[in-house]
């Protein structure tokens, strides 16, 4: 193992991922330019946002509903430790959850298992011709395949958030009453009085960047697809990893950018 | 008719062909043998303009396809063609009836109402029938084959290509395949373009028959004379094959 051959592979990888840019970058430009030049496909759109919301639904509410609590057990706790009693345990529980972990988590399970669907479809697909038979029977994988997905993954993640959202909030409520004896009308007047409109746009809006990234990799990733079966897995593995990792990464940038035009 | 003429088309670091040339008159049933991997699939993918020739011409009736950018005019172009895929290519997702009612939808002014009627017939041509709330996955491979089959000539092309028909059927199987390609021409007229490495379908059923070899056609010949070319590639390929079976 030389110098020469780790420059040389990570050249290859720099060029690689440029390319793979560029072709979403086209792929993207695609989308836009159907949207507007086809019908769109209602049934397929609807059947796509309701298969993504059910196959995410479950793990969305687990995930979010253990967040909560253990926000609201380690809040609690370390409140307690500092002021000896547990302060504004809702708010921290609601601000967490709507701003942040509602929107990344959900992200995060959709990529895992929505993401992983739409790569793995679209995958076979290509390998086994199914792609080119669109264009062959007057349509093309932007109109029948990709708008319907965009739009579904548009739909269904912020629905998704806003349902983490409160069943992380209720987590929350669970333990402060039961394990912190907080009073449960002390938890909600903290999260009203506290929270403000712009707390939760700041979480929402952030759901339709994630879900517009979700789909621009798990569509690309299925339609980049080569070499048979294994092919496919291999291609779901990538979409998942990339995808999960950009919420987190774009998560910091949108934040940051909402939060200097004071959302 | 078709005319094709120079076709060239590049892969990255492999120029799979470089120099095709032929005329494809209506009522043909013109196939291309050779090796797997030669480029024949690579050929008739150009000819639907599933893939973009590098250079040269591809005359469809007159127009020249081989050029075309805009994603309506290639719309329009493909019209002219059905295709049958290798491994048939069904939608998994959709039914028989939906996969072979699809490009009614997309390329013809035909209702929807009356799309199952069209469906029927075309499953009829095919010697299919009951099978139209059935899936992909539920089909024998032959079935499936056949359904393809409806799907590529249900909006009536002039031009049928079929990307080999008989790779990886049982003999059986593969004399029904057969049976459909020339059957499909006799009852609709069809021109159909053959591409394949089965040298005794392409024999059997052609009315001419092209060797793809290194980037070219060698010969184009009517089957009879195409058996008795001294060329060595030629005479390789079709002994090769026989010893094979
Ligand atoms: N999309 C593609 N990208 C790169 N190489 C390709 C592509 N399609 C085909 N090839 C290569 O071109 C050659 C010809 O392929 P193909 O036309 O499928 O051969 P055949 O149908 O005769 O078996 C093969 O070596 C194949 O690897
Ligand atoms: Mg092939």
């Amino acid at each position: 193992m030389n110098s020469f051959y780790i420059a040389e592979r990570t050249g290859k990888k720099i060029l690689k991922t440029a390319n793979s840019l560029g072709e979403s970058a086209l792929m993207i430009k695609s989308v836009f330019f159907w949207l507007f030049k086809s019908k769109i496909e209602v049934v397929e759109m609807t059947r796509q946002a309701v298969k993504i919301g059910i196959d995410s639904l479950s793990v969305t509410a687990l995930t979010s509903f253990f967040t909560g609590m253990v926000l609201s057990l380690q809040s609690g706790n370390t409140s307690k430790n500092i002021f000896n009693e547990p302060l504004y345990i809702g708010s921290i529980v609601a601000f967490s959850m709507v701003k942040e972990l509602g929107p990344v988590l959900t992200s995060i399970v959709v990529s895992g298992r929505a993401g992983a669907v739409v790569t793995a479809e679209i995958g076979t697909m290509k390998v086994t011709e199914q792609i080119d038979a669109l264009y062959t029977l007057g349509t093309n994988p932007t109109r029948y395949l990709l708008i319907p997905r965009y739009a579904a993954f548009m739909l269904s993640l912020p629905i998704l958030t806003l349902f983490a959202d409160f069943i992380g909030i209720i987590g929350g409520f669970i333990v402060s009453t039961v394990k912190l004896q907080i009073p449960a009308s002390v938890y909600w007047d903290d999260i009203f009085s506290y929270m403000k409109v712009h707390d939760f746009t700041h979480g929402f809006l952030k759901t339709f960047v994630f879900a517009f990234m979700i789909a621009t990799v798990s569509c690309y990733k299925g339609l980049s697809t080569k070499g048979g079966a294994e092919g496919v897995g291999k291609a779901t593995t990538e979409a998942v990893v990339i995808s999960m990792v950009l919420v987190l990464v774009i998560d910091y940038f949108v934040s940051a950018l909402l939060v200097m035009m004071g959302i | 008719m078709i005319i094709v003429e120079n076709l060239s088309k590049k892969f990255p670091g492999k120029q799979v062909l470089k120099n095709v040339s032929c005329k494809i008159e209506d009522g043909d049933i013109f196939s291309v043998i050779g090796p797997s991997g030669i480029g024949k699939s690579t050929f008739i993918k150009c000819m639907i303009r599933l893939l973009k020739p590098d250079s040269g011409r591809i005359e469809v009736d007159g127009a020249n396809i081989a050029d075309i950018e805009d994603e309506f005019e290639l719309a329009k172009a493909r019209r002219s063609f059905g295709y049958l895929f290798q491994e048939g290519a069904l939608f998994d997702s959709l039914t028989v009836m939906e996969n072979v009612s699809f490009g009614l939808k997309y390329l013809t002014d035909i209702p929807a109402f009356k799309h199952s009627a069209v469906v029927s017939e075309k499953l009829a041509l095919v010697g299919l029938n009951n099978v139209e709330n059935l899936k992909p996955a539920e089909l024998s491979v032959g079935m499936k084959k056949r359904v393809a089959l409806a799907r590529a000539v249900a909006t009536g092309p002039k031009y049928v290509l079929y990307d080999e028909p008989t790779t990886g059927l049982d003999p059986v199987t593969g004399e029904m395949v057969t049976e459909l390609i020339l059957d499909m021409k006799k009852k609709t007229g069809v021109t159909s373009v053959v591409v394949t490495h089965d040298v005794k379908l392409a024999l059997r059923i052609s009315t001419r028959v092209a060797m793809l070899y290194d980037g070219e056609f060698t010969a184009v010949e009517p089957p009879e004379k195409f058996q008795r070319l001294m060329n060595p590639e030629i005479r390789e390929f079709i002994e090769i094959s026989s010893r094979q079976r």
